[in-house]
């Protein structure tokens, strides 16, 4: 039953990120970008404040899956280097997402490259 | 009943988008959760799989899987499908970022390779990848100067 509890957790908490997501649309008309920047900077300010664990410990998946998880791990990675020196510090955001930017960036392009446009149809 | 124009726009305000705003609402929870449970369990098969991966390297590997599919689904044409109905629960996860990638890239493709496909992927990412590294650098920094004293 444990593993039940915790992928409802992460099902709740996910849940709750991406309807904040749906309601700043709803009322400001976000464009996607804006959202995605948001709640990136809203991850990095809440791994900055020591908070960000607190969320992780009980929704798991829920807040890493989202691009809050991406902006945590780029302040945890800054935070992380801060304590060996500046250079490290400036470097270390960039360092702790590397696989991820990465893997975005690669796939994205083999994908993009065999993949043909389709007319939107909506 | 009679009623004037005012009254009448704050009962169309009150009643008709709200039940309209609920669903997406509510289809956003529904698809982000679901997605958000499909990382948590990527993450515990591969947990299972590779234990001498350690945590850190099984977080980015699972964003690895699923910015994968997230790829894969928005070259087929499925993700923009799904992103219609979900909203922000397609757009927030990391698939979703992915999806921002692909989804302009292959738009663009006809206009050639370099202009098109490689300098448009960047149109939502690269304010993402701009403000992200430039917060994370403000941090690493603020964190040193706290860290002298």
């Amino acid at each position: 039953m444990d593993i039940f509890l915790t992928y409802l957790k992460v099902f709740a908490v996910g849940g709750v990120v991406c309807a904040i997501g749906q309601i700043l649309i709803n009322k400001t008309r976000m464009t996607s970008a804006r959202v995605l920047v948001t709640f990136l900077l809203a991850g990095a300010l809440l791994e900055a404040v020591g908070l960000f664990r607190y969320i992780e410990d009980f929704g798991k998946a829920g807040i890493t899956i989202p691009i809050t998880g991406f902006g945590k791990s780029l302040a945890a990675g800054a935070i992380e280097g801060a304590k060996e020196g500046l250079f490290q510090a400036c470097t270390g955001g960039l360092a702790a997402v590397a696989a991820g930017l990465t893997a975005a960036i690669v796939f994205g392009f083999v994908i993009a490259l065999i993949s043909k446009s389709k007319p939107k149809n909506t | 009943m009679r009623m004037d124009k005012k009254e009448y726009a704050e009962l169309v305000e009150q009643t008709a988008p709200k039940t309209k705003e609920g669903k997406t609402i509510l289809l956003a929870f529904a698809v982000g959760g679901l997605i958000c449970v499909i990382g948590q369990a990527i993450s515990d098969a591969l947990g299972a799989l590779l234990p001498q991966f350690g945590a850190k390297n099984i977080a980015a590997l699972t964003g690895v899987a699923m910015i994968f599919l997230g790829s894969l689904l928005t070259g087929l044409g499925v993700y923009d499908k799904i992103g219609y109905y979900a909203g922000a629960g397609s757009v927030l996860p990391i698939t979703g970022f992915a999806n921002s990638i692909v989804s302009p890239a292959i738009e663009y493709n006809k206009e050639g390779i370099v202009f098109g496909l490689m300098a448009k992927m960047f149109s939502i990412a690269g304010p993402v990848i701009v403000s992200g590294i430039s917060a994370s650098v403000l941090i690493g920094i603020v964190y040193y100067i706290i860290g002298l004293f």
